[in-house]
């Protein structure tokens, strides 16, 4: 039971990871063709604030504070009574409240399936392809040192 | 006695009104739009978010606009925005080894796990304008190479193999980290206190230091162990859920800076290190604080503090291009009854000098002016 809380928790960290990292218009889009509900009710926010980010001294030592960035939340509560958060980088109420909506809908096991297929899995597929092209960008910059050697053997 | 003069209002609210139009600038040609500032000037919208000290291209775009393009502005209006938003908390601290990389070089290894990345640098360019990009001609996809994703441990982890490089900075176990928002500051100050500050400072400032100690000015030998650009992932513990909510990606810059180092009382003969990290593309900025990082740490590391950029309180105190910028431009607002004051006191010492060096002359003065 244990294990399965665990990887529960697991699951809904990357499905807010996923709704955080993407851009406002792509949620509306999908939560539009996927004709979920949006009805909840809002218990904080949508709400814009700051988060001080840390860094490591060296990279990996004593933390230190780096600087702010802008950061929205929200919390709803669904008719069906999960509730549900959002946290993000940037300004974007709407799309704050529909991830925290999203948050909510992923608890209620009768709907999970649904948020995971026709909202978190296409916005994580194009996260996916931007990273991997990123990656393929960058790559084709990679330094190949060759030797020139000089003189008989 | 003192009298309060008024006026100017009217001075004033047209002297703004004719900004907003000299910011707008012919109206023939289109108004610039905030996404376009975003993707085309990136590095100047990456520098207003460094120096404002937050991560936010749309507002660090808008601040452009309206300063014009005065980056000093810029920062000064993000500065300013800041302060009206609540603070939600301090995120878990990123881990740039964990980055997904869009550049990264080493001056120190040639050959290192994950390679030399170069990603879109100005460096190997030949400097020279170009007249197709003032023409707006159509620019190519860039190449690319499908490869496995590699690990790329920091450079500082492989030299730390053979012990002669001192650890990632580490302070008390109990030191909670201390926050220039928060509490003025104090010196001698800690080590993660004074990086806040560098990360925060001005660039010109910070590589005019730098390139100081590269001159002979507390010289310090540095190598680049490690430049790395990319984005990291943000994570902040709430109290409403069991783990550490995920926030979405912000791009930084890391510089590891290496210096060789003679050994001290204090510490045996090792390379010591000088950290950098800003938000954005801003390589020489990570560069430059990294430098004055270790400069910095003259008295840690038992060395003379014979320069500039060892003086803590000189290169803190006046790192922040806002304070800066505040204190130097308040000298044009009006000053009126100061320097009436002081005109009357300069008057009075050379009438009395006059009186002292030549009493003559003063006399006819005053026979004449009877």
């Amino acid at each position: 039971m244990r294990g399965q809380e665990a990887r529960d928790q697991a699951d809904r960290k990357a499905a807010m990871a996923t709704l955080a990292q993407s851009s406002g218009d792509d949620i509306v889009r999908l939560w539009n063709e996927a004709g979920l509900p949006s009805e909840a009710e809002l218990l904080r926010g949508p709400e814009t604030g700051l988060v001080t980010m840390r860094g490591r001294i060296g990279g990996g030592g004593a933390p230190f504070n780096v600087g702010e960035a802008t950061i929205t939340r929200a919390t709803v509560r669904l008719p069906s009574g999960q509730v549900g958060h959002c946290y993000a980088l940037g300004r974007d109420k709407q799309k704050a409240r529909l991830a925290a909506i999203a948050d909510a809908l992923w608890q209620d096991p009768a709907r999970r399936n649904e948020v995971e297929t026709k909202i978190i899995a296409p916005l994580q597929a194009a996260l996916t392809t931007a990273h991997e092209r990123r990656r393929a960008e960058t790559a084709a910059t990679k330094v190949d040192f060759f030797t020139m050697v000089r003189g008989e053997d | 006695m003192y009298v309060a003069v008024k006026g100017g209002e009217a001075a004033i609210r047209n002297a703004h009104g004719l900004l907003a139009d000299r910011r707008r600038g012919e109206r023939s040609v289109p108004a610039l739009r905030l996404d376009q500032i975003v993707e085309q000037l990136a590095l100047g919208v990456d520098r207003v978010m460094s120096e404002g000290s937050l991560y936010d291209r749309e507002l660090a775009a808008l601040a452009i606009v309206q300063a014009r393009g005065d980056m000093i502005e810029a920062i000064f209006l993000v500065r300013a925005y800041r302060t009206t938003l609540p603070r939600f908390g301090y995120t878990r601290p990123i881990d740039t080894a964990n980055m997904l990389v869009e550049r990264r070089v080493s001056a120190t290894y040639k050959d290192l796990p994950g390679g030399q990345l170069l990603g879109p640098t100005f460096d190997y360019t030949h400097r020279l304008l170009d007249p197709e990009l003032a023409a707006g001609a159509d620019v190519a996809e860039p190449l690319r190479r499908e490869t496995e994703p590699q690990a790329m441990p920091r450079v500082s982890a492989i030299l730390a193999r053979e012990g002669l490089i001192e650890p990632d900075g580490e302070m008390p176990q109990d030191h909670v980290p201390g926050d220039i928002t928060r509490e003025p500051m104090e010196f001698p100050m800690a080590r993660d206190i004074r990086l806040q500050a560098l990360s925060r400072g001005d660039e010109g400032f910070l590589l005019a230091l730098g390139y100081s100690t590269q001159r002979g000015y507390a010289r310090n030998h540095p190598f680049v162990g490690e430049i790395r650009i990319g984005e990291v992932e943000l994570e902040l513990d709430v109290p409403e859920l069991p783990f550490a909510v995920p926030l979405g990606t912000v791009r930084v810059t890391e510089c590891q800076m290496v210096n060789q180092f003679k050994g001290s009382a204090k510490a045996p003969p090792q390379f010591t290190r000088g950290y950098g990290l800003v938000f954005g593309q801003s390589e020489r900025k990570a560069m430059a604080m990294a430098l004055c990082d270790r400069a910095l740490r003259a008295t840690e590391l038992g060395e003379d503090v014979v320069a500039a950029a060892q003086d803590e309180e000189f290169v803190i105190s006046h790192s922040d291009n806002v304070q800066a910028t505040g204190f130097v431009e308040h000298l044009k607002l009006p000053h009126y009854v100061d320097f009436q004051a002081e005109l009357d006191l300069v008057r009075r010492m050379r009438a009395e000098y006059d009186a002292r060096e030549n009493p003559t002359k003063v006399e006819e003065k005053r026979e004449a002016a009877e």
